[in-house]
């Protein structure tokens, strides 16, 4: 693959982004349009720049990839991602709003004014935004490695630094325009090379998607073995290629390999005829384009209690990841916030229309990334492989770019308020030098974890940033909003609850292999368990512990609920401005 | 079975983790010598009662502080009184609470603490003897503290004394931050009534200079007038949002630009994110004033203003800058230390007050100017401060 186009897309989304943080939008507004630089964020800009900052790596890249490796049950992901706003919509965002909270720890302060309940709330908070910042480093490491060749740890490094220079140096903080442009940059990266991908797709003839046969090579193909491998061949197999094959040195020779599992050491390099049935990644189940095409086709353990646990964390999760709860801030009221909800709904909903279609194609265009493992890298390759020439070349440039943009906005949406978390509740500077210092912390950690993270895919690492959500800081706002009986006691311990289990059950899940033991799926996917444990506990206790419910909560309450133009807090007389406006002078 | 070791392992030491936090947040029970462990429990006591006590005298609060203060004394019954009535009956025998007022009369009278033979007839009743001590803020007895026992001796007497003598001293604290949070009010009072009259007369004049050449423009600049001044002069709340404010200063900046045409000129540049950030109620707008007042005076050629409001995290940062005199630094840190500078008016001191007191101390203005190098104030609110609310 011609990694010109590529390279040259990714370093102008990254220079982009430098530059727009370097110089900021300094635009100057006089006082001529005093009103229009006055004006609030409009629900849509809000929304969009939702939709920018939440479209991560594992929305661009990592859902097409599962689709791709393993069926139609993974559409759980995006159809979660995008139905947690609608949980959002009806049950959180104007409370939140109104509660003038900035980050979830507020929130917790407002709601149990104690500063404990508020410890805790940061520390889950804290834990999350580094869960969810360290799929994003691992899939700049992909994308890079993808087009360039380059080390898997270099993107990580790249977005770590680009994000935090940008963040320190005070650019492109959470400005929301630039967020917003983000989204339609995203949609534009995706949503083109899609209309070109079906083109093509009808041109070689519209082949059947859902074929009885395994997914087979369609050209002449060299596979390149970065890491040891142990691959899963259903058919006997014919090809060529150097390197070591089950410890047997391999020099250009004609292979015939028998059906069952081998081992290809690393950097060896294989060449399959047109034709061959593609031999599997060992860990990657193996079946005919039929069986994948149908759910729960793959087996495994528990499949039933997977998709309800993905169900659960996905729809609970949103509303406690931190940088979606900050851009409700930017709503001049609780109004304003739920309009703004269903607007990111329906963007979601479009941009997620796409990935599902990278994955279904690849079956048939790049099925060799089954036998890699390299299933994340679908919708990078598949662009230039279809379509072919510059234009193809073109279009994968788009892809990784875009694919870029997505690492750089959710990091950085990710860093700010990560930061904020940080300075404020964790090292307790207040001003510039502790957001600075905060920030640069932000990054180091997720960072150091790529290290020991396996090959896990992102949009199952992001998934368990989810759970912990799910489990801990759902409870927290949903209780605590419609729930007048909440106690601190009860608050704290069923974040504790919820949230401590999940989380050690993420960390065992990405640094121990448990994929082939039978509790394997309650660790990787511990939302059906973790979630009822917090609520559980959260209400259960507080029942027990009445003495401690808030002194203010009715007030408090009343401020969560009542909207805004009650006038409940208001008794005045309309202004000069309204008399102007309603006589229409 | 390894990843559920893992899990276990890493469940356990977080509970490790978390014991240890819990045990070491506790008091230690260590000491030396027994004089230090009575004195650490006397004080640790005494200083439980101290924060309800900065309250003053209402119910909620005495309930809380006549715990610790009986644990003080150890006695069976204590009462606190206000000038009225009993606001706290801690311990055994309510009954008698009705007639603490009637003993309290000697003392409200003479400011002196006795000891009252009270003689409960029901059995089992440990209230017989009252010691009654009067709560003395600034030489007036604002209330009482009753004692009650079984029986009588001069060192309950004494005891009870110095407990009241310690309360008296809390409660004057009381009385020092209200008076305080009185000053402070008075001057944002002050600083609403402040529209100077220099201020109408000249808004006035420009407004009527526009009444027949160009009619329109006279009203809208009267409406703005009535605006400003309905603003300014509203009676409820401490609080407003950054757009209510930025409103404010707009319609103020129209009457000054009516006022020096051409010659005032205003760069504004406000990031959308920070406009509903809470802020106190005309913190900005005197500051912008100031910086006309620095930006025009003593000179011909155009003035410059620019007020910036910036996005920053968890913060909103807030800066006006005018290309003015500029101010004397000695004068301006006279200002804000508190005394009342006549060039300065009561606003930046006042400002700076109320920011530190709602905000902290690392949230007050800072100004940099020097004599004819212009003034630059920046100011920060963070985004959520607990319990603030426009």
């Amino acid at each position: 693959m011609n990694s010109t186009y590529g390279v040259v897309a990714v370093l102008v989304v990254a220079l982009g982004t430098m530059l727009i943080g370097a110089y900021g939008l300094r635009i100057s507004r006089t006082t001529s349009d005093f009103y229009v630089a006055s004006r609030t964020v409009s629900p849509w800009w809000n929304a969009s720049a939702i939709g920018g900052e939440y479209l991560s790596a594992a929305s661009f890249v990592g859902i097409a990839g599962l689709i791709f490796a393993h069926g139609p049950d993974m559409l759980w992901f995006p159809v979660g991602y995008t139905a947690g706003y609608l949980v959002l919509l009806t049950l959180v965002a104007a409370p939140l709003r109104r509660s003038g909270a900035y980050t979830l720890p507020d929130f917790a302060e407002a709601r149990f004014s104690s500063p404990v309940v508020r410890r805790v709330a940061s520390g889950l908070a804290i834990a999350i935004a580094w869960l969810y910042l360290l799929p994003q480093f691992k899939g700049a490491g992909l994308t890079l490695h993808t087009v360039t060749g380059a080390p898997d740890w270099l993107g990580g490094l790249i977005v770590a630094v680009v994000v935090t220079v940008n963040v320190v140096s005070g650019g492109m903080r959470s400005v929301t325009f630039v967020q917003a442009f983000q989204y339609w940059l995203k949609l534009t990266a995706i949503a083109v090379p899609v209309v070109f991908l079906l083109l093509a797709w009808r041109a070689h003839g519209g082949e059947r998607l859902n074929g009885p046969e395994f997914p087979v090579f369609r050209q002449t193909t060299t596979v390149d073995f970065d890491t040891s491998t142990l691959i899963h061949v259903e058919a006997p197999a014919n090809f060529s290629g150097h390197g070591l094959l089950d410890g047997v040195r391999v020099d250009g020779d004609q292979l015939w390999v028998n059906a069952g599992e081998h081992t290809v050491a690393a950097g060896s390099s294989f060449v399959f005829p047109a034709g061959e049935t593609v031999p599997h990644l060992e860990s990657l189940p193996h079946t005919t384009n039929a069986d994948w095409a149908l759910p729960m086709a793959e087996g495994g353990q528990f499949p039933l209690y997977a998709v309800y646990s993905l169900i659960l964390a996905t729809f609970l999760g949103t509303m406690g990841l931190p940088h979606v709860i900050v851009r409700f801030y930017t709503n001049p009221n609780g109004r304003a916030a739920r309009r703004t909800t269903l607007i990111v709904l329906g963007l979601l909903g479009i941009f997620y229309l796409m990935p599902p279609i990278y994955g279904v194609l690849g079956r048939l265009y790049t099925p060799e990334l089954l036998l890699t493992g390299d299933t994340d890298a679908v919708v990078l390759v598949l662009p230039s492989r279809m379509v072919g020439g510059v234009g193809g070349q073109l279009l994968g440039a788009l892809v990784a770019g875009g694919a870029f943009a997505a690492f750089l906005s959710t990091s950085s949406g990710l860093m700010v308020s990560l930061a904020g978390v940080l300075s404020q509740d964790v090292l307790k500077m207040r001003g510039v030098r502790g957001f600075r210092i905060s920030a640069a912390l932000a990054a180091i950690v997720p960072l150091a974890m790529t290290v020991l993270v396996g090959g896990i895919p992102v949009a199952d690492m992001v998934g368990l940033a989810f759970a912990v959500a799910a489990s801990s800081l759902c409870p927290l706002l949903l209780l605590g909003i419609w729930s007048t009986r909440m106690t601190t006691t009860g608050a704290v311990a069923g974040m504790i609850a919820g949230g401590v289990p999940a989380l050690a059950a993420g960390i065992v899940t990405i640094s121990a292999k448990t994929a082939d033991q039978w509790y394997h799926v309650f660790l990787s996917r511990p939302a059906a368990w973790t979630v009822p444990l917090g609520f559980v506990v959260m209400y259960v206790v507080s029942l027990m512990t009445p003495g401690r419910i808030p002194e203010n909560v009715n007030r408090v309450m009343v401020r969560l609920h009542a909207p805004e133009n009650l006038g409940l807090e208001m008794n005045e007389e309309p202004s000069m401005s309204d008399i102007r406006r309603r006589t229409g002078t | 079975m390894t990843g559920l070791l893992a899990v276990g392992a890493i469940l356990l030491v977080g509970a490790a983790i978390v014991f240890v936090l819990w045990r070491g947040s506790g008091p230690r029970q260590d000491f030396l010598t027994e004089a230090q462990r009575i004195t650490f429990e006397t004080l640790h006591t005494a200083w439980s009662a101290a924060p309800p006590l900065r309250a003053g005298l209402v119910p909620e609060a005495a309930k809380k502080s006549a715990r610790h203060l009986r644990t003080l004394l150890d006695t069976p019954a204590l009462a606190l009184t206000d000038e009225v009535e009993v606001v706290a009956w801690e311990g055994v025998g309510e009954h008698h609470s009705a007639d603490t007022m009637r003993l309290a009369q000697e003392v409200f009278s003479t400011g002196r603490t006795r000891a009252f033979d009270i003689g409960c007839t029901l059995p089992d009743c440990p209230v017989q003897i009252a010691v009654v001590a009067p709560l003395t803020v600034e030489g007036h007895v604002v209330g009482v503290l009753a004692a009650y026992s079984r029986e009588a001796s001069a060192g309950l007497v004494r005891a009870t004394n110095e407990v009241a003598r310690w309360a008296s001293g809390q409660l004057e604290l009381a009385e020092l931050d209200r008076s305080r949070t009185r000053l402070v009010e008075a001057e944002v009072r002050a600083l609403r009534a402040q529209i100077s009259p220099h201020f109408i007369y000249n808004s006035l004049s420009a407004i009527a200079s526009y009444v027949r050449t160009n009619p329109e423009r006279a009203r809208t600049l009267l409406l703005d007038f009535a605006d400003f001044t309905r603003y300014s002069f509203r009676r409820h709340g401490d609080f407003t949002t950054l757009a209510e404010e930025l409103k404010s200063i707009d319609q103020y900046l129209a009457l000054e630009r009516a006022r020096f045409g051409e010659r005032l000129t205003v760069t504004l540049q406000i990031a959308p994110e920070v406009l509903s950030v809470t802020v106190p109620f005309l913190c900005l707008q005197p500051l912008v004033e100031n910086a006309v007042r620095h930006g025009m005076e003593g000179k011909v050629e155009p003035g410059h203003i620019q007020i910036l409001a910036a996005d920053a995290g968890a913060e909103a940062h807030i800066t006006i800058e005018d290309d003015g005199i500029g101010m004397d630094p000695e004068a301006l840190r006279r200002t804000l230390a508190g005394q009342v500078d006549e060039t300065a008016g009561i606003g930046l001191g006042n400002i700076d007050e109320r920011l530190r007191r709602f905000y902290g101390d690392d949230y007050g203005l800072v100004v940099e100017t020097a004599q004819g190098l212009g003034t630059k104030i920046s100011v920060r609110f963070p985004k959520y401060q607990h319990g603030l609310h426009p």
